[in-house]
């Protein structure tokens, strides 16, 4: 099938697969182009009904020959074979089809065409839910396009910003005026087009006046950034674009590891010159291989000199297919018949030799499987056949308004033209070039039956499917869209948007406009994952950040857990302990002993100056102003609808200088709140607030032994129960504070970061010679829950008040702070609230997470936040929030774990379960 | 993804901000239960220009109030706030 011309481009062949066989392209072929040359003519099969699908359009606008290209990690779906450009061993395969191509079981949906109409699946709904069960297997097999690659992506994708005076999107010849005029004005330009080579239309009609390889190239010496295989994919607010470039085509092997860059440009102006996409012209088969857009036709003879069919029918309703007839009359083709849907008189003169037929269009085409064999037309009221394998269509063209609207822009409608066309936008950004001047292509009726005039060719709607949807009552452009999915595949309708919206204009007797269009939504073509991902893709995204004495930690092998944005230990097992054993282990050695551990990443807040007092009673929904100096307070903090936000402790170092600590998981919310609270709400404050989370490294030292141990350390009497006091550890200035969460005599050491592994070392040494170990956060789970010490993301868990927790004898009773008004409304303090309470097992142990009932089948009354068990004796305990839990002690109860199959029997006690009155760390 | 001018550094990406509020909906903690939940959950939502409360927070930090349009994201106007702004 090869064109004439196709020798001129030398000798050189690129070989690739198709299915399994090889075929040789020529440099500068898309996969599409190549197939045709190799007479390749079907391609893939649709979605739904497995019909069979050939090449139709030239563009990134086809919807019918979806290819998956690339092997391995490699593979990409759902490539149009007209978007990707071959390359030597390229594998490429078609979809949705089995066994083969050409022989395709499921194509028997065909057949069923009528059943799996409109509203197929909506409907299946209604029907008995054992035939939806039936159909849902049928459906999953059958329905779809390509399949997604199971291996990971071995390339790399990446993020660049860009900033520019003009950007141009499109290098057809308005883009490349538009662009040329910009750079010599002084302007800094970025020119992007989607093809490989610059020149859009020109590639199909070359003008001798215009040379857009001396352009690009005058551009590019001016200072301008030409991005080729670029798709200005997205446009969003304040001239900001999403530009996607591919380095390499899809499956090839990148060879600097990237094979897509996704740009971020901010540009002080946009220039579109998106140009036109053909409309195709609905008839019966017009979804059958040898059915393609006039424009593309015309492409495929004169850019890459193949010959798509050699007896060929061409349908129009306009003047610019007439230069499709000369470019396959020049090619060697025969034009059987040129079919004119308006009044005689109405074309331009056709080539010699090609017969005119006016008020004539297609009603059906008949074919093989990769061509055509004859094409049935309506001339003039009557049928005439025509021997044919190749059918090019045109019905009008759309311009290209997807970045227009997604600009804000709004539409004209040019009745001539039957087309949007760009209007005015909000945006910096203009169109130009062919996009504001579609040719005159006037309205015809469709001339076939309805049921295979196919509309949306990606997702199976025909004009059947669209008159069913209005005789079921859906009127509106936005539900018939949903309803039979228009324009909902990958290509976004960018072929039938406007077919379709001419039939429900039809239905509906409104004009076009009236009947109303959808929403342009990016990206304009399908964007890969991996390429929005970026460098956060492989665990990148976040940073990994080192706790101070993590090197400390690694050379006690511990498990580890991740924490925020940090690594803390979880356990640290010695002789083969599993973390279980090395938990309790840990958990009994401080319980009895001492034992350290690092809680460095607790939330941190130097607070200070005359006013810093005030600022943390608004912060902080406890009273801290009466705090002495050298004493510190547990504290909490509320939300300004009362909910418990945080908690933490409070000290006070100094007369004007307070330390507020919080959790780790909330440190940067409570960091914004604080920022806010001081700048936002009361900037009048005569107080600074600095962020100290990393500045200081906390060390924890808890146990009945861990004063004596600490004693010796510093040289002093450490502070007692809730006091502070500096000190010198190991010649290192510390801040001690002497605050307890496991429940023991404890302390928290913190020290300046960077000095912090002689002050670990020295205490480590000390705690081991006592008999002490370090401990990790699965004893300090053990030992909270223990003592019945609620924490954040757990207890607390965005629905839970002061009151919920116990906490509401501790709130500031002068009220002013963050929340107090939100807590005064009834509903925080009714009484059937989930409260904190203490369960006790009564057989086995409790499951984490059940949910607490009274008898088998009731809705659950609370759910258990934390489970563990006893650390010196035996027993199942679990801390949970329980409807009117405060009034049910002594209750006896169920939790059950349905999905775990787990039950345990319990009975609701306080939340305490280790040393309720305090006295293990009391003076 | 919108340019705020960040009174401090200049033009910046949308993405080194963060949004707080909109001024409407500033809760005084010295006020009733009654002004507090109309703050909170009965905006304004004007269909047009109102003020709202940003931080250039993975910037130099500093809060700053914008006028900026709902529909047309137009930022008409962006004012300090923050005790370095108080007259």
């Amino acid at each position: 099938m090869s064109g004439p011309s196709r020798s001129a481009t030398g000798d050189e062949t690129i070989p690739f697969t198709f299915d399994g066989n090889t075929y040789h392209a020529r440099p500068g072929d898309t996969l599409a182009a190549a197939l045709l040359a190799n007479g390749v003519g079907l391609v893939g099969r649709s979605f739904k009904y497995h019909r069979p699908r050939g090449i139709m359009t030239a563009g990134i606008e086809e919807p019918n020959a979806l290819v998956t290209v690339g092997t391995g990690g490699r593979t990409e779906p759902n490539t149009r074979a007209t978007d990707v450009f071959v390359y030597p061993g390229m594998v490429a395969k078609s979809q949705n089809r089995w066994p083969s191509l050409s022989f395709d079981v499921a194509s028997i949906f065909g057949l069923a065409a009528p059943a799996l109409g409109a509203g197929f699946y909506y409907k299946t709904f209604f029907g008995p839910a054992k035939h939806w069960m039936l159909y849902e297997g049928f459906i999953r097999r059958a329905a779809g396009l390509g399949n997604a690659p199971t291996e990971a992506d071995p390339d790399n994708f990446s993020h660049k910003a860009g900033f520019c005076d003009v950007l141009v999107v499109g290098a057809g010849p308005a883009g490349l005026k538009a662009a040329l005029a910009a750079a010599e004005a002084g302007k800094r330009v970025m020119l992007v087009e989607q093809d490989a080579v610059p020149g859009g239309s020109l590639l199909r009609d070359p003008d001798p006046a215009i040379d857009p390889a001396a352009m690009i190239a005058r551009i590019k010496a001016l200072g301008g950034e030409v991005l080729l295989r670029t798709t200005a994919s997205g446009y969003w607010d304040h001239n900001f674009l999403t530009l996607t470039q591919r380095l390499v085509e899809p499956g090839a092997v990148p060879p600097h590891g990237f094979a897509q860059r996704l740009w971020h440009v901010r540009a002080g102006r946009v220039i579109l010159a998106t140009g036109l996409i053909e409309r195709p012209v609905p008839f019966a088969n017009n979804d059958h291989p040898g059915v393609m857009l006039s424009q593309a036709v015309r492409s495929y003879v004169r850019r890459w000199g193949v010959l798509p069919g050699k007896r060929v029918v061409i349908a129009t309703n306009n003047d610019d297919a007439y230069l499709t007839a000369e470019a396959l009359v020049a090619a060697g083709a025969e034009v059987v018949a040129l079919l004119d849907a308006r009044a005689p008189g109405s074309g331009p003169t056709a080539p010699a030799g090609v017969q005119v037929f006016y008020d004539a269009k297609p009603a059906k085409v008949i074919g093989r499987k990769h061509a055509l064999r004859k094409v049935t037309a309506v001339i003039g009221g009557s049928e005439h056949s025509f021997d044919a394998d190749l059918i090019a269509v045109s019905g009008g063209f759309v311009p290209v308004a997807h970045l227009h609207m997604q600009a804000g822009g709004k539409l004209t409608w040019n009745e001539a033209a039957q087309a949007f066309i760009p209007g005015e936008t909000p945006q910096a950004c203009e169109t130009v070039g062919a996009a504001l001047n579609p040719p005159s292509a006037p309205a015809i009726a469709p001339a076939g039956k309805a049921k295979t005039s196919f509309v949306d060719f990606q997702n199976d709607v025909s004009l059947a499917d669209i008159d069913l949807a209005w005789q079921e009552g859906y009127r509106s452009v936005e539900h018939l869209k949903r309803y039979t999915t228009l324009g909902m595949a990958t290509d976004q309708g960018k072929t039938s948007n406007m077919v379709a919206l001419s039939r429900l204009a039809e239905k509906q007797h409104v004009t076009v406009p009236e009947a109303g269009l959808t929403t342009f939504r990016p990206p304009f073509t399908p964007v890969t994952m991996g390429l929005m991902a970026g460098a956060g893709a492989r665990n990148a995204g976040a940073h990994v950040r080192r706790i101070p004495l993590h090197s400390l930690h690694e050379a006690h092998d511990p498990i580890w857990q991740p924490l925020g944005y940090w690594f803390r230990p979880r356990a640290y097992p010695v002789n083969g302990e599993s973390l279980q054993q090395a938990a309790l282990r840990e958990a009994r050695t401080v319980r009895t002993v001492a034992g350290l551990s690092d809680v460095s990443t607790l939330g941190k807040f130097e607070v200070s100056g005359p006013d810093a007092a005030a600022l943390l009673e608004l912060v902080c929904a406890t009273t801290v102003g009466k705090l002495a100096v050298g004493r510190g307070r547990y504290t909490f903090m509320c939300r300004e609808d009362g909910f418990v936000n945080d908690d933490g402790t409070v000290w006070r170092l100094a007369e004007n200088r307070y330390l507020l600590t919080s959790s780790t998981g909330g440190a940067d919310r409570m960091a914004h709140f604080i920022s806010y609270v001081r700048n936002s709400l009361r900037p009048d404050l005569k107080c600074s607030v600095v962020n100290v989370q990393e500045h200081y490294a906390g060390i924890a030292l808890a146990g009945p032994q861990a004063r004596a141990i600490l004693a010796s350390l510093i040289g002093a009497e450490p502070p007692r129960h809730m006091g502070y006091a500096p000190g010198v550890l190991a010649g290192v200035p510390v801040h001690v504070l002497a605050a307890s969460y496991s429940g023991e005599r404890a302390f928290e050491i913190h020290v300046e970061a960077t000095h912090a592994a002689p002050v670990w070392q020295a205490i480590e040494h000390a705690t081991r010679a006592a008999g002490g170990a370090p401990y990790g956060l699965e004893a300090m789970e053990l030992l909270r829950i223990e003592k019945g010490h609620v924490v954040v993301g757990g207890e607390v868990d965005g629905r839970s008040t002061p009151h919920d927790l116990g906490l509401g004898g501790m709130l500031n009773k002068a009220g002013g702070f963050i929340g107090a008004a939100g807590l005064t409304r009834p509903a925080l303090s009714a009484p059937d609230r989930n409260n904190l309470v203490g369960l006790v097992s009564l057989d086995g142990p409790i499951p984490e997470g059940g949910m607490l009932i009274q008898r088998a089948g009731q809705s659950p009354q609370g759910h258990v936040t934390a489970a563990a068990r006893r650390i010196l004796e035996g027993g199942a305990i679990a801390l949970a929030l329980l409807q009117g839990g405060h009034k049910r002690h002594g209750e006896e109860l169920i939790v059950t774990s349905p999905t775990r199959g787990e039950k345990a029997r319990v009975r609701v006690t306080a939340p305490h379960f280790y040393d309720a009155a305090g006295e293990r760390y009391r003076d | 993804m919108y340019q705020i001018t960040c009174p401090h550094c200049g033009p910046r990406a949308q993405t080194e901000f963060t949004y707080e509020r909109t001024t409407d909906s500033v809760v005084d903690p010295a006020g009733d239960t009654h002004a507090a939940m109309q703050a909170l959950y009965t905006r304004a939502n004007p269909m047009g220009l109102d003020d709202e409360i940003w931080r250039h927070t993975y910037g130099c930090r500093a809060w700053m109030v914008l006028t900026r349009h709902r529909v047309t994201h137009e930022i008409r106007a962006v004012k300090a706030i923050g005790p370095e702004a108080l007259p």
